[in-house]
């Protein structure tokens, strides 16, 4: 999977859940004040992406820190090139 | 103590009908019936009855997401319901910030479709992992009432009441009194259920659910007929803005009804069916609260759920109270129970008609059962207009309602109306 294909798929899940429409969908846009999210979007934000990608996330502490939706683009990309990566 | 007189400025429903309660008077007014097959049941083990009367696919988007997220199908109904009931009575969604206006708001159970997705989902592997942060507020028992109170930003009482299928009667009821008393000057009134195998099951269970006409849905449910085997469940909100009638006057606001008497009584007898005495007593009372006598009723609107006992114990206990001359009818026919919204509706739908002119008659009433005999049963409509009505409920548990209906304020002194 491609980081496209994974900011697409990012991207799709949150704008059904969250009704955003996709213009306002930049990278530099804050959850809070750009997409208008809240404390209890983000909780449901975190099971959306666990829904999508099959992973737990939940517990990261690099959750806590983001604030913008290009935040979670990388976050997201990040943990799936770790489970891609080769053990050892 | 000098009470105030308290009126309805504002309706709102959401019926199986659609929204509206224009919509839902020019259905009845019309003769329709929006009971349906749902085959649906027939997946459900045990379940006999195959029919409902369920809430069309309507606008949810007209609530904002944030609001949305945290109701279940009976809030949004109910959210829609009052959005229309303030649109109605001319009252800026503003005024619901000024700590004046209540919402008393209820339903029989909360979702249980959101409590069956929940248990769907946890029993899978019994983790909490995948439970959205919203789903408490679409159990808690009082979603109804705090997802419409939080949509229209109101700051005074929030009253949730569950009394089953006299809940939004009672839900009038009690908003008339906390205006009378001068504690709020307005309220939001009424009830929302949304439709679950569960509900149905619960009447075909003790054999009070329509299980004869599922070939043939619009057919049922028979209130006071002989052929009458129970009640049809149904969906939907209904929501009555209430005010005293010198706010209303103050602002121009156009009366739809004067809300004269109210009264609610336990009936001990049984948890499961209405006893005739206690009907006829809450009658009574509600009668004696409105200091109106039983010969100035024009009309009864019965709960009349189809049931082969309610229906007999409501048409003894309105035989007592008026006799054979006033002409009763129940909606039931048309559009099934709504449960805790059935109450809010069917007075809508009453002040509905008392504006036009015209009593809707009972539907599917073929042959009057003559143990629902001694009232006069009304099997057209008819072209009347009555001054004072009365409208029973009455619910499962043993909790029975009448409210008296006044068609038009009189120009009286006011604030002279004595409570029990």
């Amino acid at each position: 999977m491609t980081d496209q294909e994974i900011i697409d798929r990012i991207n799709e899940a949150l704008a059904e859940e969250f009704e955003l429409e996709p213009a306002a969908m930049t990278p530099d846009a804050t959850l809070y004040n750009a997409l208008g999210l809240d404390s209890l979007d983000t909780v449901d934000m975190v099971i959306v992406l666990e829904n999508a990608f099959r992973f737990k996330i939940r517990e990261e502490e690099a959750i806590r820190k983001i604030s913008t939706l290009g935040d979670i683009h990388r976050f997201v990309i990040g943990k799936i090139r770790e489970r891609e990566a080769p053990p050892g | 103590m000098r009470l105030r007189r308290v009126v309805v400025t504002g309706v709102g429903a959401v019926s199986p009908f659609g929204c509206g309660a224009e919509l839902l008077l020019d259905q009845l007014v019309a003769g329709r019936s929006a009971v349906r097959a749902v085959p649906e049941l027939a997946a459900v083990g045990g379940l006999r009855t195959r029919v409902a009367a369920l809430v069309p696919e309507l606008d949810a988007k007209r609530i904002e997401r944030r609001h949305r997220r945290s109701m279940s199908p009976m809030s949004v109904f109910a959210a829609l319901a009052a959005l229309e009931a303030l649109e109605r009575g001319g009252l800026p969604r503003e005024r619901c910030g000024e700590g004046r206006l209540a919402v008393i708001l209820g339903s029989t159970v909360t979702s249980t479709q959101a409590i069956q997705g929940f248990f769907e989902d946890f029993l899978r592997d019994r983790s909490l992992e995948r439970t959205k942060s919203t789903f408490f507020f679409q159990i808690m028992n009082h979603t109804v009432a705090a997802n419409v109170a939080q949509m229209l930003g109101v700051t005074g009482r929030t009253l949730a009441l569950s009394a089953a299928c006299a809940t939004s009667a009672q839900a009038v009821g009690y908003g008339c009194e906390m205006i009378a008393l001068g504690r709020q000057d307005f309220a939001l009134c009424g009830g929302a259920d949304e439709f679950h195998p569960l509900t149905a099951a619960t009447f075909d269970i003790m054999n009070a659910a329509s299980t004869g006409w599922n070939d043939r849905p619009t057919l049922t449910p028979r209130p006071f007929d002989r052929d009458r085997d129970g009640v049809v469940c149904a969906e939907g909100a209904g929501v009555l803005l209430l005010e005293s009638l010198e706010s209303a006057r103050a602002r121009g606001a156009e009366v739809l009804g004067e809300l004269v008497g109210f009264a609610t009584v336990s009936d001990p007898t049984s948890i499961a069916n209405p006893g005739s005495a206690s009907i006829e007593r809450c009658m009574r009372l509600a009668l004696g609260d409105a200091r109106v006598a039983a010969e100035e009723i024009g009309y009864v609107n019965a709960h009349a759920t189809a049931t082969e006992q309610g229906d007999i114990a409501e048409a003894e206990a309105v035989a007592k109270v008026v006799g054979e001359r006033v002409p009763v009818s129940a909606l039931k026919g048309h559009f099934g129970h709504a449960m805790a919204a059935s109450g809010a509706l069917e007075l809508i739908a009453t002040l509905g008609m008392l504006r036009r002119g015209v009593l809707v008659p009972t539907r599917n009433l073929d042959h009057p059962d003559p143990a629902c005999g001694g009232i006069r049963h009304l099997r057209k409509l008819e072209e009347t207009c009555p001054d004072v009505i009365i409208k029973n409920n009455f619910a499962l548990g043993g909790i029975n309602t009448s409210i008296v209906v006044r068609r038009e304020a009189d120009d009286g002194p006011g604030d002279h109306r004595p409570h029990q």
